[in-house]
């Protein structure tokens, strides 16, 4: 019998850490060659400012959603509740703030509250009573249409104050007067961004060396960095030239951020894996399956809510439609960014590129003049694409 | 031993010559040459990874002809199966392990499910039921067609599978493990109704780690090492001892097959008080009945008794009530009563349990072994609920080492490990808990030899550190091999308590018949 070699001294060689970054390599890569052929194909309109800050407004309630929805994947399950709740949630908002004269903080906080109950209420039943999420959540899509068409009347209800507007169509506030028509404060956020990103990736870089683990190699990070900072840059400049930055655009942001954080280095984050990995020795490993189960139902509430509020403050109105099909989408985000159907796998960054390319290919097939039939088409077609190339990488 | 059946000039029903077969780089089989005679019972034996299973899917053309190397001959004809049904066409019928059956199917269905007799395309319903009952007679089996496969015991479910296989004009059965979830009795039963079919004429090919059933019921034996044959032993010529076919299997000399302890037997550290548990469905079942037990550190118990006795009901119940309802009793640890009411709770109090069923139940197969060796422990490689990559790297690379878990390293996905090393990880993730009293039920089923002798060692290690063991077995010498204690269970009751110098399987068995015959 041999032993296995003793691996403390020597770094490991092997599959570890190229296994788990690339595919979100590909992922990136993908985004980034859809984002060139429509750069070509649209004769560059698609990174046109004002279009880009389009992409995001328009794109910034599915990325909401596709945060909470990657959770509730991973631990193998589906929401499907999720649009008729968003748009349920945008017509309280608009009750409480239009008909009540609620002020709008007031309402959000409410809204996003309500959103939780929804949630818990949905996932007290997928966890404790072990009722499939497919059937509650299809339950919960039809109850939650009723009760917002209810709540509406079947009219619209609008407009908003022009402070909750902002949170959509609002930028965040210009400190130095703008020169040559660039907005330097975001300019100045959008890089600082991109230096934490790559000062983040160094220093833990230097950490896995000192600790002699594998790491890729230089020349590969150096310019995975660069190019990280280059597109971030250039993104920044884009936007900084038209508006600047969004509000909603900085929401984004730091949700994405916390959820990463949180899916990927928390011991919470750890275990709704583990749940979805495989759910019965997870239970007897010590972990409170029904309990994480719950929360990321919960979760997934509050942030549809959030999106329900987002969508309102964007259209200035709540309609009987908003938020129709909207889970289709979200789902489809996680499922293209690398979630698996079989719960266990997916990360929050694959759903929020998934997103990304979902909505740059409604985007630029707009500007393409392509019509909605065939742009369903062709995004039922990337989607299944996307989801077989991840099978196929999985069985290799 | 049995009187020959089989001449050894009976002309060979299969041969297979030469057989070379490469995954990439990694070859499988090398020029491994198999000859089976008429109507033997022929077993082929071998550690995992040894090429059991893949000589087997090259038999039956699960890899058609072509994607190895060298040729079969079946009744004297070279064969080219493309794919399985070819191989079925011919009756060679492969039983593997993970069993076929679709649970909410009665049996008759599950028989006839791919070539139903039928008339006009509809199945004829009676002809299904009668046939199915004369198959069912073969095999021993009294069931009603109707019954469904998920209201039956393994044992029986495996019955069912051979009665399926009958169903298809069988002459080569080859059976993968047939016994490995089976307890003695059904064991038993299998293995006769093996040499019946031996007597009408069937060929087998029994694939088994279970030497003892091996050296009871087969003609020859032939050895795989590494993907290659080492030779063929005929139980004809003598008794073939078990210690010589673990060192052609192993390629060395096992001076036993379980390592030697001396005893350092500590203060008390485990009592389970008046332990009733009920069935979870069926709650006027009682499973445990009152049962009491002590253990005390350095010590080894044994659990001995049949399938069903309530073994693996009792460790689970105990183990923060992952099993049963209306529980009751009570759990001290080092004289401290204890709560177990949740696994959580059972495992901050000290204890820890190996699951029977790893893949199922103990690993989550597509995570690495890195995170599957934190999993009941994140805390200890976590600050403020923040898990650091590096601590639990390096965890997992101590325990790697410690276990001789044999991988790439440690962010190898655990469904692409042996059995053993599977095993390994799955203790690993028990001992990185710091557990005072571990509970490991059937640890070492489905594991080949050499990963055996290796779990049994460090069993010893933990019982050297002073941690409180107990063994759940279905393998009674496994039992006498390791404890110095064993514990008899029957029907929910422990029976009898057999010291392990004492320890053999007949009083044992012994302990388990006494109760029966004065329950009747």
């Amino acid at each position: 019998m041999s032993n296995p070699p003793n691996t403390m001294a020597a770094p490991q060689r092997g599959t570890g850490f190229w296994k788990e970054n690339l595919r979100e390599y590909g992922m990136m890569i993908s985004l980034v060659a859809i984002v060139v052929f429509f750069y070509f194909t649209t004769d560059g309109v698609i990174l046109k400012p004002l279009n880009l800050t389009n992409i995001i407004l328009q794109n910034s309630y599915i990325v909401i959603m596709a945060l909470g929805m990657l959770m509730v994947i991973v631990t193998g399950h589906i929401d499907l509740s999720v649009g008729s709740v968003a748009g349920f949630i945008g017509a309280v908002a608009a009750m409480l703030m239009v008909q009540y004269d609620v002020h709008f903080v007031i309402a959000a906080i409410l809204c996003l509250v309500l959103g939780g109950v929804i949630g818990a209420i949905q996932g007290f039943w997928v966890a404790y009573f072990k009722i499939p999420s497919f059937i509650v959540t299809l339950a919960g899509m039809l109850v939650f249409r009723g009760l917002m068409i209810a709540v509406l009347s079947g009219r619209s209800i609008g407009p908003f104050d022009p402070t909750f507007q902002k949170l959509s169509s609002g930028y965040i506030p210009e400190m130095v007067s703008s020169a040559n028509g660039i907005y330097v404060t975001s300019l100045v956020l959008g890089l600082g961004l991109a230096v934490l990103l790559v000062w983040q990736n160094f220093k833990s870089r230097a950490r896995r060396i000192s600790h002699d683990v594998e790491t890729e190699p230089f020349g590969f990070f150096l310019v995975k960095n660069l190019v990280i900072f280059a597109i971030i840059g250039y993104l920044a400049y884009l936007i900084a030239s038209h508006r600047g930055m969004p509000n909603v655009l900085i929401i984004m942001a730091l949700l994405i951020a916390a959820y990463a954080f949180f899916t990927n280095r928390t011991i919470f984050g750890r275990q709704i894996y583990a749940v979805g990995g495989n759910e019965k020795a997870a239970a007897l490993s010590g972990i409170k399956t029904a309990r994480l189960t719950f929360f990321t139902f919960v979760n997934m509430g509050v942030l549809a809510a959030l999106a329900g509020l987002v969508f309102a403050a964007r259209l200035n109105t709540a309609t009987p439609k908003a938020g129709l099909g909207f889970e289709l989408d979200v789902i489809a985000a996680c499922f293209i960014g690398g979630a698996s159907a079989y719960g266990g796998v997916g990360k929050v960054t694959g759903a929020v590129i998934g997103a990304f390319i979902m909505g740059v290919m409604n985007n630029g097939m707009s500007i393409l003049g392509i019509g909605i039939d065939y742009q369903q088409v062709i995004k039922g077609l990337v989607l299944l694409g996307a989801v077989c190339v991840d099978v196929y990488n999985q069985r290799r | 031993m049995l009187a020959p059946v089989v001449s050894a000039d009976r002309p060979p029903i299969l041969e297979m010559r030469g057989i070379s077969k490469s995954f990439g780089a990694v070859k499988a089989l090398s020029d491994v040459s198999f000859t089976v005679r008429e109507g033997e019972i022929h077993a082929l034996v071998g550690e995992n990874g040894a090429g059991k299973s893949t000589l087997m899917k090259v038999l039956s053309g699960v890899y058609p002809h072509g994607s190895y190397e060298g040729s079969i001959l079946f009744d004297g004809h070279e064969r080219q199966f493309r794919d399985i049904n070819d191989s079925e066409a011919l009756g060679i019928i492969i039983i593997h392990q993970e069993l076929a059956l679709i649970p909410l199917m009665s049996i008759a269905e599950n028989i006839f499910l791919s070539n139903p007799p039928s008339r006009f395309g509809i199945i004829d319903r009676s002809a299904v039921h009668e046939r199915t009952k004369a198959l069912l007679a073969k095999v021993g089996l009294s069931e009603a067609p109707d019954t469904l496969i998920t209201n039956m015991g393994v044992g029986k479910q495996q019955l069912v599978e051979i009665a399926k296989a009958l169903s298809k004009d069988v002459r080569l059965l080859i059976l993968d493990e047939p016994t490995a979830s089976l307890n003695e009795k059904d064991s038993a039963a299998l293995l006769e109704l093996l040499k019946e079919f031996r007597e009408q004429g069937i060929t087998s090919i029994l694939i088994s780690h279970k030497l003892n059933e091996i050296s009871a019921v087969a003609d020859r034996i032939t050895v795989l090492r590494d993907g290659r044959t080492v030779g063929t032993l005929d139980c004809h010529d003598g008794v073939v001892e078990e210690d010589e076919i673990i060192r052609r299997m192993v390629d060395r000399d096992l001076e036993s097959r379980y390592p030697t302890r001396e005893p350092k037997i500590g203060e008390l550290i485990f009592e389970v008080a008046n332990w009733s548990v009920y069935h979870p469905q069926h709650s006027e079942r009682q499973v445990v009945k009152k049962v009491s037990m002590q253990v005390r550190a350095g010590e080894v118990v044994g659990i001995s008794g049949l399938m069903g006795a309530g073994r693996t009901e009792f460790a689970m119940s105990v183990f923060g009530r992952s099993w049963g309802r209306n529980i009751t009793g009570t759990v001290r640890i080092r004289g401290q009563e204890v709560d177990l009411s949740d696994v959580h709770k059972a495992i901050k109090a000290g204890l820890a349990y190996v699951t029977e069923d790893r893949k199922q139940l103990g690993l989550i197969l597509p995570e690495d072994i890195r995170k599957n060796i934190s999993l009941a422990h994140l805390g200890g490689v976590s600050t403020r609920a923040v898990i650091d990559d590096i601590r639990e790297m390096k965890v997992a690379q101590e325990f790697r080492n410690r276990m001789r878990i044999r991988s790439h390293n440690v962010y190898q996905e655990t469904g692409k490990l042996s059995g053993g090393n599977q095993q390994k990880v799955v203790l690993s993730k028990w001992l990185f808990t710091g557990p005072d009293v571990l509970i490991l039920d059937e640890p070492t089923r489905g594991i080949d030899v050499g990963a055996k002798y290796e779990i049994y060692s460090i069993i010893n290690e933990l019982a050297d550190a002073g941690k409180a063991v107990i063994v759940i077995s279905s393998e009674m010498p496994e039992l006498i091999g390791i404890c110095d204690r064993i514990m008899v269970m029957h029907e929910g009751d422990f029976v009898g308590e057999v010291a392990g110098e004492e320890a053999t399987q007949e009083n044992i068995m012994r302990a388990i018949m006494r109760r029966k015959e004065r329950d009747q």
